[in-house]
C-alpha cells in the first residue's frame, strides 16, 4: 500500500496495515530478554531496566527466568570457556523467534581476557548474533541503542524471499552445536557453519620482526 | 615480627625439622621461612596453637612455578696463557653456568586475629615440578585453604595429600593442562588483532600468508 495513501487514510481515521508490519510490530515491542548476566557488564543491564533508564518502555520489561519464555539472549558478560556450552544450550532452549545481542567488548571479543586461557573469544563462535555493543561495559544508553537497532532491523524483515528472518526459513537451523569440554580446549572451538576467522590483510611487518 | 627467634624456637619445639629463612631484599621486607613438607604439619600446628602464637587466620595461599634457569656467575681464575714472551700466569675471567633446580613453591600467609599480628609467611617446595609434586594439605588445619589449594591444583598441579575434596575448581575436568606454569602453552586459535605486538605479533606472523582476499595490494 502507499505510504501516502496510508497517511491520508489516517487522518480520515481509518487505520490501514499489512500482515507483515502487524507482524514486525507485534515481534519488536514484547521481546522479552533472558534473564541471565555473565559479568560486570550484567550491572549495567541491570541498571538499564530499573528507573532510571526504564528498559520497560521499549516492550522488554519483563525478564524471563526460563529460555522457554524468553525472545531475547542478552550475553552480557565475559564468556569463560567453561560457561560457553551453557550458554549455547540455553540459546538452543529458546523458541524461535529469538535473538541475541552481543554487550560488551568480552562477548564481542575476548575483551581484555582475549589472551587468556579460559575465555572464549567472543559468543559468535558459536551462536549467531544479530547486534554488537562495543564497550567496557556499554553503558545503558548504549545497551538501550542496541536495543533499538534490534528492533529497527526486526521492522524492516520482509517475511518472504530471500532475505526472510531465520524463524521463517524451514533449511535454516534453530539449534546450535553445543561444544564440549576437551583436554586443552573446547572442542570444536568454533561453529564452522556460523563462523569462520576473519582473514588477515594488510599487515606490514618490519623486516626484523620477521625472523 | 621477626623470623629468627620464631624458627629458633620451631627447631626446639619440633625436633628433626629443617628451616631456612628466605630473604626478601625488596622494600617491602617481607621475609619468609622455608619449611620442609614432612613436618609441615607439626609446624602449622604449632603455630595455630601455641598460647603466643596463635595463628589462627590462613588469609592467602599462593602457587609459583619456578623452572629450571641457566645462571652464569664470572668468576676470576689464575691460568697460565701463552703470552709475548713465554707462558705467564694470569687472571683470567671465566663464566661458570649452572642450571637452578626446578620446583614448584607454595607460600602461606598466616595472620592472628586473636593476638593481632602477622603476617608469617611460610613456603613450601615441591622436590620437582614433573612427578614429584606432592605437597601436605594445610586444610585440615586452617579451613580456608580448601579453595585455594584446590586452585594451586588447578592451575599449578601440585597434589596436597590430604586434602578432603582434591577437584579442579575453576577449569573443567577433563582439562589436563596447568595453565598457571611458566612452560603452558595456549591453544592456537589465533584471530584478528589490530594492534599486534610481542608474543600476538609472532603468532600474527605464523598465521599469515601473505595473501590478501581479492587479489587487491
Amino acid at each position: 500500500m502507499d505510504e501516502a495513501l496510508k497517511v491520508e487514510l489516517g487522518r480520515q481515521g481509518v487505520f490501514a496495515t499489512s500482515l507483515q508490519e502487524l507482524y514486525n510490530w507485534g515481534r519488536r515491542s514484547s521481546l522479552w530478554p533472558l534473564n541471565f548476566g555473565l559479568a560486570c557488564c550484567a550491572i549495567e543491564m541491570i541498571a538499564t531496566t530499573m528507573a532510571r533508564y526504564d528498559l520497560a518502555r521499549f516492550g522488554a520489561e519483563v525478564f524471563r527466568p526460563s529460555p522457554r519464555q524468553a525472545d531475547l539472549m542478552i550475553v552480557a558478560g565475559t564468556i569463560t570457556k567453561k560457561m560457553a556450552p551453557q550458554v549455547v544450550r540455553l540459546y538452543n532452549q529458546m523458541p524461535e523467534p529469538k535473538y541475541v545481542i552481543s554487550m560488551g567488548a568480552c562477548a564481542i571479543s575476548g575483551g581484555p581476557f582475549k589472551q587468556g586461557y579460559n575465555v572464549l573469544k567472543g559468543i559468535d563462535r558459536y551462536i549467531p548474533v544479530d547486534i554488537y555493543i562495543p564497550g567496557c561495559p556499554p553503558r545503558p544508553e548504549a545497551l538501550i541503542e542496541g536495543f533499538m537497532a534490534l528492533q529497527r532491523k526486526i521492522d524492516a524483515q520482509q517475511l518472504t524471499g530471500e532475505n526472510r528472518p531465520r524463524h521463517l526459513n524451514a533449511a535454516e537451523p534453530s539449534e546450535f552445536i553445543v561444544p564440549k569440554f576437551g583436554a586443552h580446549d573446547l572442542e570444536p572451538t568454533q561453529n564452522p557453519a556460523i563462523w569462520h576467522a576473519p582473514q588477515l590483510v594488510n599487515i606490514t611487518l618490519a623486516p626484523d620482526e620477521t625472523k | 615480627m621477626t623470623l629468627e627467634p620464631l624458627k629458633a624456637e620451631l627447631e626446639a619445639n619440633i625436633p628433626g625439622c629443617q628451616l631456612e629463612i628466605v630473604n626478601n631484599p625488596s622494600p617491602s621486607g617481607q621475609h619468609s621461612l622455608l619449611i620442609d613438607p614432612g613436618h609441615a604439619l607439626a609446624i602449622a600446628l604449632y603455630l595455630r596453637d601455641a598460647a603466643h602464637l596463635r595463628f589462627d587466620y590462613l588469609s592467602n595461599v599462593t602457587g609459583v612455578d619456578w623452572p629450571s634457569r641457566e645462571l652464569s656467575e664470572k668468576i676470576k681464575v689464575k691460568k697460565i696463557v701463552d703470552g709475548p714472551d713465554g707462558p705467564v700466569e694470569k687472571e683470567v675471567d671465566e663464566v661458570v653456568k649452572t642450571q637452578t633446580h626446578a620446583h614448584l613453591e607454595v607460600v602461606y600467609h598466616l595472620y592472628s586475629m586473636a593476638l593481632k599480628h602477622g603476617p608469617v609467611i611460610l613456603r613450601m617446595r615441591t622436590e620437582d615440578r614433573a612427578d614429584r609434586v606432592h605437597l601436605p594439605s594445610f586444610t585440615p588445619i586452617w579451613r580456608s585453604a580448601d579453595f585455594q589449594e584446590r586452585e594451586i591444583f588447578d592451575l599449578y598441579g601440585i597434589l596436597f595429600d590430604g586434602h578432603p575434596d582434591l577437584r579442579r575448581i575453576l577449569m573443567w575436568d577433563e582439562f589436563e593442562d596447568f595453565p598457571m606454569r611458566r612452560d603452558y602453552v595456549e591453544p592456537d586459535d589465533y584471530e584478528y588483532e589490530p594492534t599486534a605486538h610481542d608474543d600476538v605479533l609472532k603468532k600474527t606472523i605464523a598465521h599469515y600468508t601473505g595473501e590478501t582476499p581479492g587479489g587487491a595490494a
